[in-house]
């Protein structure tokens, strides 16, 4: 299940090249001041892309966080971006969860929907149907909250646009890949 | 008493001796890693560690540079003259901002160099306090790595952390940010011992399996080649000289680039001179023809590589190199072997003797006399002048009136860099400092001055050119100060030549801004600093002046008036491959559009 090809942003070094692959990796890091920096200044000074990164520490008593990272490029370029992010003295380990094969891929997002009437009855459908729970409810509004693959949000998101979508809040992807190993 | 508690209780003892502030840290962790020279610049920030430097100035010399760039520069050259990491030492703000230039420089060439910097106290971070920038912020992109220290327990650990990562797996410079009131405070201090980092652990050893492999393609080659770089001379003599012999048991022809000059001979019979922009006619032709590349401790540099479509384009291709990163990066190699060239090529050389291995003798010798065609070119030949100088022979010059010296080169950047790589000629590692990655104009003095501060009584010579020395020519104050007799021999063209060469392949000989017009009287200027001043421009003195340069018991700076038109040839022109080299008398030249938006 690999995140949805998005439009190329206009900072993207893959721009013009057509063997654009998406790669997941899983970063493991000493949880240390200046060390999201060092791996986000990698990527910006080198050129590289990030389509979505998300951060928390995962190991409380040994300071260790773990960065999910989405990114497109080359081949070359994802074993470049790989090799470069082990240089970094912090970071423990690099895992291309995408080059591993058979990877989870989770997001949770946060969908704010505005209307009135019938326009309520199919959010609340659709949400339904999403298996979207609704987090917050006024006489005019919900926030739904949906977990799942990227693509799947994409695709809520694209249903309850007509209806009244004012706002997305989403947390980038978290991911693991299957079976007993761990990374 | 029993043995175990008499240990415990002299442990006891040192660490109740061991409590102290953080300046004294600092120094006691300089002294603990064996450092005995620094070269920095005090400042508000860092007023406790020079007044506690100003008690332990037997043990630690520090040399006062005349601008940071300077101290990092000098550091540089005393790290890669000497084998050890060189320690700078400056102030918050412009002191830290001003030793970028010199903490870049380390880092493109791999240098290993630890940068103390002060920070304002603490509670004053954030707050645009006089003095202050984000210092681990600014050198993040352009250190190895670098420490924000926020409190006294962490400073010991850092400080002996900072030399164990400067110095291991690829080498590099180091920042530690010591904000003022952790320098005052007072905690317990912990010596080197153990210090390693958590999970910094830099491969040493080759995979036996990829080196195997490696013998049996070395085994089969009929053309092959070693391409050598700064990586061998960073993995110490050793390296060098396991190199020599590997290449006495191979027969193979060999090639450096311009960071790795020396780790082979100059004079040993396999050498085919330098590679790449500047290199020899037969490296470069060696390069594109060869059907097995054997790289060492060289990351493909765009310099060398010329066209990447076009580059040695029937090669297999071995890379050995401890950094990972380095290897597929511009150009993908058919075996990748992780490690210090030191232990790689120990590896190979022990493999290749005990599996009997040898070239195929046939195919070598064909390939020799195809080499031997290709030297017969002579790509570094030069029309000699009696009337005008000409750069290549005043290197030359100077080369053979140093020969069978002690002597160390360091250079500026610029056609006097690459005459020099050209023209003198480098039998050992660790003589020859230059600035190749980041190509930093003003860094041949400086560095000269570190080289000289690790061998006081060698003979030290910066091949400078008039615009370079310029750059940092407050340096010479230093020199002055320190009584170190670094010679500075200025190749005086008048022009910011390399500049006035590529527009004149370039953009159709528009000199834009190349032309010094008011250049200082050299010799003037070399006295206001109590230097000694040498001008030439007489090729019948030229002999004369440079014994004079060499007998001058202090700091000479040495204006050698030169051809001021002369070309630095044979050149691969941008965008082109290595075998469509200028040569020196051909006038054929064309830059294709693709090839001139290339640096």
């Amino acid at each position: 299940m690999n995140a949805p090809t998005a439009p190329p942003s206009p900072y993207s070094s893959a721009i013009g090249k057509s063997n654009i692959e998406t790669h997941t990796l899983s970063v493991l890091v000493d949880n240390e001041p200046g060390v999201l920096a060092r791996v986000v200044g990698l990527f910006s000074g080198r050129g590289y892309n990030i389509e979505s990164l998300t951060v928390a520490e995962v190991a409380h008593a040994e300071h260790l966080s773990r960065i999910t990272i989405v990114t497109s490029g080359t081949p070359e370029a994802i074993e470049q971006i790989s090799h470069q992010l082990e240089r970094l003295v912090p970071i423990h380990a690099v895992t291309d969860l995408t080059l591993r094969g058979n990877a989870v891929e989770r997001e949770l997002a946060m969908i704010k929907v505005v209307g009135t009437g019938t326009d309520r009855d199919e959010a609340l459908r659709l949400a339904e149907a999403f298996r979207a729970r609704v987090i917050d409810a006024t006489i005019e509004s919900f926030i739904f909250e949906l977990t799942g693959a990227a693509a799947k949000i994409d695709q809520f998101v694209e249903l309850v646009r007509p209806i009244g979508l004012v706002e997305v809040s989403r947390t980038g992807i978290a991911a693991m890949s299957r079976g007993k190993d761990p990374i | 008493m029993p043995e175990v508690a008499k240990t415990r209780m002299k442990v006891a003892e040192s660490e109740m001796a061991r409590i102290m502030t953080g300046a004294e840290m600092v120094v006691e962790a300089l002294k603990d890693q064996g450092v005995d020279v620094i070269f920095g610049y005090p400042g508000g920030a860092v007023l406790p560690i020079y007044d506690v430097l100003y008690d332990h100035q037997h043990a630690i010399r520090h040399v006062l540079v005349r601008h940071e760039q300077g101290a990092a520069h000098a550091a540089e050259g005393y790290a890669r003259s000497s084998g050890r990491p060189g320690v700078m030492l400056v102030t918050s703000g412009p002191g830290a901002t001003n030793s970028i230039t010199g903490l870049t420089d380390a880092l493109m060439d791999s240098i290993p160099v630890v940068c103390i910097t002060g920070q304002v106290p603490t509670h004053l971070i954030g707050s645009d306090a006089f003095q202050e920038c984000d210092t681990v912020g600014i050198t993040r992109h352009c250190t190895k790595h670098n420490y924000l220290v926020r409190s006294i327990e962490d400073l010991p650990r850092i400080l002996h952390e900072a030399f164990y990562v400067a110095q291991h797996g690829r080498p590099g410079p180091v920042v530690i940010d010591i904000p003022k009131d952790v320098q005052f405070a007072r905690g317990i201090y912990s010596g080197p011992q153990n210090v390693e980092h958590k999970t910094y652990r830099p491969r040493l050893e080759g995979d036996p399996g990829k080196i195997e492999l490696a013998v049996t393609m070395m085994a089969s080659a009929k053309r092959p080649i070693f391409y050598t770089g700064g990586g061998i001379i960073n993995s110490g003599p050793e390296a060098s000289r396991l190199l020599r012999e590997l290449v006495a048991s191979t027969g193979f022809p060999v090639t450096s680039t311009l960071m790795g000059l020396g780790a082979y001979p100059a004079s040993g019979e396999n050498w085919l001179g330098m590679l790449g922009m500047h290199g020899t006619f037969e490296a470069n032709n060696a390069m594109h023809d060869c059907d097995l590349m054997i790289a060492i401790g060289a990351r493909f540099d765009d310099r060398i590589t010329g066209r990447l479509d076009q580059f040695a384009p029937g090669s297999k291709k071995i890379h050995i190199d401890i950094d990972p990163s380095s290897i597929n990066k511009n150009v993908k190699v058919d075996l990748a072997v992780v490690g210090d060239c030191a232990h790689v090529i120990a590896a190979l050389i022990a493999r290749w003797k005990a599996r009997g291995c040898k070239a195929d003798p046939g195919a070598l010798k064909k390939w020799w006399s195809e080499i031997e065609a290709w030297r017969a070119r002579k790509s570094l030949a030069y029309k000699h002048s009696e009337k005008v100088i000409k750069p290549q022979w005043a290197i030359e010059r100077l080369y053979a009136a140093t020969k069978g010296r002690d002597c160390y080169i360091t250079t500026e950047v610029g056609q006097h860099q690459m005459w020099a790589a050209q023209h003198f000629h480098f039998d050992e590692p660790n003589r020859f400092m230059t600035s190749g990655g980041l190509g930093t104009m003003g860094y041949g003095l400086p560095a000269a001055i570190g080289v000289q501060m690790a061998h006081p009584k060698s003979l030290v010579v910066d091949i400078a050119g008039e615009g370079s020395i310029l750059m940092n020519i407050q340096e010479l104050s230093t020199a002055a100060q320190y009584r170190l007799p670094v010679k500075v021999f200025i190749l005086n063209n008048e022009y910011l030549g390399m500049v006035r060469q590529w527009q004149e392949l370039l953009h159709g000989g528009r000199y834009s801004e190349s032309y010094s017009e008011a250049l200082p009287d050299f010799v003037k200027l070399a006295e206001a600093f109590g230097a000694h001043g040498i001008c030439c421009s007489d090729p019948a003195d030229l002999d004369a002046a440079i014994a004079e340069m060499i007998a001058t018991p202090k700091a000479v700076l040495f204006d050698c008036r030169i051809d001021k038109t002369e070309n630095c040839l044979p050149m691969i022109p941008s965008g082109k491959a290595h075998n469509e080299m200028i040569l020196p008398d051909s006038d054929e030249v064309s830059v294709d559009a693709a090839g001139k938006i290339l640096v």
